[in-house]
């Protein structure tokens, strides 16, 4: 073939770049990270510890593609870095030399009683458990639901955004109509409302967030589909008879790659949020497993003594690096695009 | 203008109809009534009942299980919300009366984010890429990013514990009490400023792009002018909807926070009813609140136009 | 030599951006000095710094632009060193400005009058009575309609002619001593340009002003300018009168400019027109010595990659100056052409025939009003009875401006739109109620499309050699991968750009050759009718030269008929064969390119042919402007589409009956009242005779 002659031979650092690799190491992370939560693997339960191998690699890999393909912008850099070191410590959380963290370390530790020594880095919580076992643990179960409803909620308001947008007319209306109804919803109000008719648990998380996200997703592909359905590009593939699934899917996904991505590390933020409230409220993931919001609800009525706040303040900031690290991706993200 | 008005009502009719039948529909089904028998009973009398379609009758007539949607929505309309289990009183009052706790709240809210949020919006959007500019937008990012549970715990600590400034909740016991909204109000405001403030840089730092603003500027007009005059107008029309729709936000995050503080308001009331089982109030506090919602998105949409001479309807 | 001061001078002018990767200088060694009433045209392609000129004339540089050396005098006094106050002072008062799109360039939030009143109120402290009488008189003088109703009006609801009369009347509010006009009718229709440009001339008479010209348009130039400056690639590379520069070109660059664009004596077989090869550089990748260098017939290594070349004047001339090292010692004609030339192809037989085809859109008001009303739908007439032939290897060219429904005829050609009712016949089977879906394969390939806008034209997420093998692969089901790579191949051998592009993204491609892959795209499927829907207007000239050349060579190789879309009459002139006029969805005149551009012609013709400023100091033309505003095509005059503004109405007739069709000879068709004697006494509009002279 001549066309091959050419071709410049890509740098290893491209080849690592390319999307294909990029979704080969997304997937070898995360179906093993989701299919340890989902089959049980937790601080007791360590028999699919052996799911987690492949991820590690993948997760560290990941970490160094997205520095240096985000290195222009030390924001974006950040923001990974923090999302990393939480998607680092999930995964690799089973194999760390933690305490148990569902067990009080009694009888070192007494009930109710603040201990910090080169043993308890954190201290206990007033159950008398290692905080610091605790806090790893706390990330997994968020990530995981919080990005797998993320990522249906996005391929749910993506083709919906596409169908509205693209085909318009009756089915853009119709579609309008319903994301309208459910936008009408204050968020929390349809969380409280869904959670409370289909019961607490991960999976309904995912059912509630994609109520929640879809529609507003559904806006914004809407809005840049109608952008970039005039464009020349797409009326040369209409003239030449192309089905609308074809256009909707080579032609227009592609590009509004770009504003999606932003916009989707700012709702893995506002996931996070409510995972972590509805767990808060009662409303989420249920005791005993480790979780920062669980953490916050239990430590709450006990923690009124400024010696005993560390309980509370521990979480909380766990909860806001990681939802910070979403925003600075998608802010220095977002920077980056403009540039170009 | 009156046309307009209208039709959004006239929409908003159509919306609150079908959410009105949604929420009927899921409060009416097998489902959802048997939890509230396991709830109220114990699951297994709870099951037994259920067995049962006679006493399963006669319970549901006597908790008001068994109201057609009509009878349940001209109910409503008659400003009939039901009866509280949990509380053992009448819906009507009790969300009045918790929709007034909140309403202090909100405003409060609204009246220190507001001008907060406008104000450090536009000096960071006036000159893009400013110390000013960096500097507002980092606070905002990072006051975004701490969730509201988490903005509370740490104010708790900080001027509850430590400095022991204000009372650490806001449940007021002991009568109305203002220090005590202190720290939910800043909680709140803290968590929502960044946002409109980041929409108004952003919505600022592009009419200052704008060819009409160079044409102002070599119009020979005083800067003062520039800014009050030609880029104000036009940079407020964008945050002017992204605040009104807050109040949807606020919605949320009020849930949150009264429930940290303990503060008697709609949201804590909507909560409590939810892990109860209290149907009537969750029916009613959830049409409320999306009531609230799409009256705040009509006041969006009217304000937007008279705020924008190119649209006329 | 003059003894005044100038009302501005720039010496030595340098300009520079500053970017993370480091300073961009965009404007090297700029100067330009302009006398009381002077005006001078600053010409030159996009990116050559012409817009940051006058920007940094008037001290407005944003955040990362900025004056790194030289200086501009006003008056004198050093304007780059005047704190902010005196800076405001002269601005809009002394010195205004007019811009290029006049619907940014007024604020939309604030009324015309308030926008007008606050320039004499800040700058001359008089009452807001006294600053609205003013602006009301100004109005008046731009030739605005009903004055208190624009005062009163946003800025949206004027159409775009409008709009830029308020701005030159914002801009001569302070009877400036300068006016910079950046591009101002490049966002205009050729009519309405023709009515700005008249105005701008006349009122800077009146008052005195002096001006600075910028545009791309070089026979815009021609019309307003005393002297002219040719900017290329942040340099001044030749100045002088118009009268020396249009007549004899010192510049390589120059003469290039005038070699590609399409005058009357260019003619697309025996002498096409000259593209000047490879494209502008960026700034931080200008090469050493000459920055035409690499692109230039006459380049001497040695001798033009040196040092910076410094402007020199021609022999025998005191005021006209070049910027190039070879200056007075080039021999023209030892340029290599890349050869666009050859034997017309033979016209067949008929390929496209539309008959009677319209095309209205429906739309439907929701309004109360219009429910009580019954009258809820209305509808826009995007194509009135269109009837015309097009043949094997034909070139027919729709000529109108925006509005007049060419690119609906396009979309109904194509099959995205169905036609309302007529009849559209290719090789004689009927097309014009099938819509693409139901058009198969072999069909479809038969007619295709060349776009616009070359930025849009490609998908960027996607290769070039994957876009066009889509193409193939779309047309010939079952063809190998092999074979469609080969193809592909082959496709950009035929549009002459390199093989290895088909791995290219579009980002890295220039306009030029984006719409090249364009060209090689409609060209996949070996079509027997292609619709080029503007394909060069968005393109700088001296690459626009180099793409119709190439689609003339490719139509002369397949028989390719064309139906070429556009508003610029001298391109169409260029490469038509026959020439529908259009106007509001109706076919005013069609015929012969010769039968066109000479009498009788539709009125509107007339106007159009009168309005197309001719970069040639040997042409002489009849000036006619027209009035008022292109009606909307929701609600269409009666009788006669164009009665509103005719110049040579008769009176109630065009208002109330339809034009009749005037057969002048076999093709030659003209829709007016006016009797063919009557049209056939008119005078030509332009005068060709000095030129005809000339060139024999």
């Amino acid at each position: 073939m001549n066309i091959n002659n050419n071709v410049v031979e890509k740098t290893l650092m491209q080849k690592l770049t390319s999307l294909k690799v990029t979704f080969a190491l997304i997937f070898l992370m995360w179906v093993p990270l989701v299919a340890f939560v989902i089959l049980g693997g937790s601080p007791s339960n360590a028999d699919y510890n052996w799911l987690l191998y492949p991820a590690i690699p993948a997760a560290v890999l990941l970490y160094l593609i997205c520095m240096i393909s985000w290195r222009e912008s030390w924001i974006a850099m950040l923001g990974c870095t923090l999302v990393f070191f939480w998607l680092i410590v999930a995964v690799c959380v089973p194999f760390l030399p933690l305490i148990d963290p569902n067990k009080p370390i009694a009888p070192y530790v007494g009930i109710m009683s603040e201990k910090k020594d080169i043993f308890f880095w954190l201290g206990t919580d007033f159950k008398g458990r290692d905080m610091l076992s605790r806090v790893l643990w706390g990330c997994q179960r968020v990530i995981v639901w919080g990005v797998t409803a993320t990522l249906i909620a996005y391929i749910i308001g993506a083709i919906l955004g596409l169908l509205a947008g693209y085909v318009s007319g009756w089915m853009d209306e119709f579609i309008s109509f319903v994301c309208n109804i459910l936008l009408s919803f204050p968020i929390m109000v349809l969380f409280i409302l869904i959670l409370t008719f289909m019961g607490a648990s991960g999976f309904n998380i995912i059912v509630a967030v994609t109520f929640a996200s879809a529609p507003a997703i559904m806006r914004i592909v809407r809005g840049l589909t109608y952008d970039i359905k005039s464009r020349d590009y797409v009326f040369a593939a209409q003239t030449r008879g192309e089905s609308p699934w074809y256009i909707m899917v080579i032609e227009l996904l592609p590009n509004v790659r770009g504003p999606i991505i932003v916009d989707a590390c700012l709702r893995l933020g506002y996931t996070t949020v409510a995972i972590t409230t509805l767990t808060f409220l009662g409303l989420g993931l249920q005791p005993p497993d480790p979780d920062w919001g669980l953490m916050i609800k239990e430590a709450a009525p006990q923690a009124k003594l400024l010696k005993f706040a560390y309980m509370l303040v521990i979480p909380s900031i766990a909860v806001s690096t990681l939802i910070l690290g979403f925003n600075l991706m998608a802010d220095g993200l977002r920077e980056m695009s403009l540039r170009d | 203008m009156i046309k307009l008005i209208a039709k959004r009502l006239v929409s908003m009719l159509v919306i609150m109809f079908i959410i009105s039948l949604i929420i009927f529909t899921i409060f009416d089904s097998d489902k959802m009534k048997a939890q509230i028998a396991t709830s109220e009973l114990g699951g297994f009398q709870a099951s037994a009942l259920i067995k049962n379609p006679e006493a399963y009758a006669e319970w549901q007539e006597k908790n008001g299980l068994n109201k057609t949607y009509t009878e349940w929505a001209s109910g409503i309309l008659k400003g009939d919300f039901g009866h509280s289990r949990e509380k053992n009183t009448d819906v009507g009052p009790l969300l009045a009366e918790r929709l007034g706790n909140t309403g202090i709240l909100a405003g409060l809210v609204f009246l220190f984010m507001i001008p907060i949020a406008l104000v450090l919006g536009v000096i960071a959007g006036m000159k893009e890429g400013s110390i000013q500019d960096r500097v507002v937008t980092f606070i905002s990012v990072l006051t975004t990013s701490i969730p509201e549970i988490a903005t509370a715990v740490f104010l708790i600590v900080i001027f509850g514990l430590f400095l022991k400034w204000f009372p650490l909740n806001a449940a007021m016991n002991s009568g109305w009490d203002w220090s005590a909204l202190v720290l939910p109000v800043m909680a709140l405001v803290i968590y929502d400023f960044g946002y409109v403030a980041r929409m108004t840089r952003a919505s600022m730092a592009d009419v200052m792009q704008s060819h009409y603003i160079r044409t102002a500027v070599l119009k020979g007009l005083p800067k003062k002018r520039v800014i009050l005059k030609h880029a104000l107008r036009n940079a407020l029309i964008a945050p002017f909807t992204v605040i009104v729709l807050q109040i949807n936000w606020l919605l949320s995050g009020v849930v949150v926070i009264e429930v940290i503080f303990e503060y008697d308001g709609f949201g804590k009331l909507l909560l409590q009813a939810a892990l109860f089982g209290d149907v009537d109030v969750i029916q009613a506090a959830t049409l409320v609140a999306v009531f609230v919602a799409v009256f705040s998105q009509i006041i969006s949409d009217v304000g937007y136009t008279l705020l924008n001479p190119r649209i006329r309807f | 030599m003059n003894e005044q001061t100038p009302v501005l001078e720039c010496r030595d002018l340098s300009i520079s951006y500053y970017v993370r990767a480091g300073e961009i200088p965009a404007v090297v060694d700029f100067n330009l000095k302009i006398m009381p009433g002077e005006s001078i045209g600053l010409v030159g392609e996009s990116g050559c710094g012409k817009s940051t000129v006058a920007l940094a004339i008037m001290q407005y540089m944003g955040s990362n632009g900025g004056i790194s050396g030289g200086q501009v005098l006003f008056h004198g006094k050093d304007m780059t060193t005047m704190s902010d106050e005196e800076l405001r002072e002269i601005r809009g008062s002394r010195i205004s400005m007019i811009y290029q799109e006049p619907m940014a360039s007024l604020n939309p939030a604030m009324k015309i009058g308030e926008q007008l009143c606050e320039v004499p109120i800040f700058h001359e402290s008089i009452s807001i009575e006294e600053a609205r009488e003013r602006s009301i008189k100004l109005i008046e003088q731009v030739k605005l309609p009903e004055p208190e109703r624009i005062m009163d009006s946003y800025p949206h609801q004027l159409s775009g002619g409008q709009q830029q009369r308020v701005v030159i009347a914002m801009a001569l509010l302070s009877k400036p001593e300068l006016l910079i006009l950046d591009e101002p009718t490049t966002a205009l229709d050729v009519t309405v340009e023709a009515g700005i440009v008249d105005l701008v001339k006349t009122l800077a008479k009146e008052m005195g002003t002096s001006m600075i010209f910028i545009s791309h348009n070089l026979g815009l130039i021609l019309e307003t300018c005393d002297r002219i400056t040719v900017m290329y690639s942040g340099q001044a590379v030749e100045r002088g009168t118009v009268n020396e520069v249009f007549n004899e070109m010192w510049h390589p660059y120059t003469r290039g400019l005038f070699n590609s664009i399409p005058l009357p004596g260019a003619d697309k077989n025996s002498r096409p027109l000259i593209p000047i090869r490879g494209q502008i550089p960026l700034p931080h990748l200008r090469p050493k010595g000459c920055y035409f260098g690499p692109r230039c017939d006459f380049f001497r290594e040695g001798v033009c990659d040196q040092a910076l070349v410094k402007m020199r004047y021609a022999p025998d001339s005191t005021s006209q100056e070049a910027r190039c090292e070879r200056l007075g010692d080039i021999n023209w004609d030892e340029q290599i052409v890349e050869d666009f030339s050859g034997d017309p192809a033979p016209i067949g037989d008929v390929v496209l025939e539309l008959k009677d085809l319209k095309k209205y859109y429906e739309i439907r008001d929701n309004s109360l009003k219009a429910l009580v009303t019954g009258k809820s739908k209305s509808y826009v007439k995007a194509n009135e009875s269109m009837s015309f032939t097009a043949k094997e290897a034909e070139t027919v060219a729709l000529v109108g401006e925006s509005g007049c429904g060419k690119s609906t005829l396009a979309k109904v050609l194509m099959g995205l739109e169905t036609a309302t009712s007529g009849e559209v016949l290719l090789n004689g089977e009927s097309i014009g109620s099938v819509d693409i879906h139901s058009r198969n394969a072999s069909l479809v390939s038969l007619l295709q499309m060349v776009f616009q806008n070359p930025f849009d034209t490609l998908n960027p997420s996607h290769t070039v050699g994957s876009q066009i093998s889509r193409v193939i692969r779309k047309f010939e089901p079952g063809i190998s991968e092999e074979d469609a790579n080969n193809r592909v191949l082959e496709l950009l051998d035929l549009v002459k750009l390199p093989r290895d592009f088909a791995n290219r993204r579009p980002r890295q491609l220039s306009g030029g050759q984006k719409q090249r892959v364009g060209i090689a795209r409609a060209f996949a499927g070996n079509p027997k009718v292609v619709v080029a829907d503007e394909p060069t207007s968005a393109l700088d000239v001296s690459v626009q030269a180099a793409v119709t050349g190439l689609l003339m060579d490719i139509q002369r190789e397949y028989k390719t008929t064309l139906v070429f879309i556009s508003h610029d009459l001298s391109i169409v002139r260029y490469l038509a064969d026959r020439i529908v006029v259009m106007y509001l969805g109706n076919i005013v005149e069609q015929g012969t390119t010769d039968e066109i551009f000479a009498p009788p012609y539709h009125p509107y013709t007339e106007a159009l042919l009168s309005a197309v400023p001719i970069a040639d100091t040997r042409v002489k033309k009849r000036r006619i402007v027209l009035e008022g505003e292109l009606p909307s095509a929701v609600n269409p005059p009666s009788g006669c589409p164009f009665q509103t503004r005719c110049p040579r109405k008769l009176g109630s007739i065009c208002e109330t009956e339809e034009p009749p069709i005037i057969e002048v000879s076999n093709g030659h068709q003209i829709a007016c009242h006016i009797a063919q004697e009557e049209l056939e006494k008119v005078e030509p509009v332009l005068d060709l005779t000095d030129y005809s002279e000339a060139v024999a």
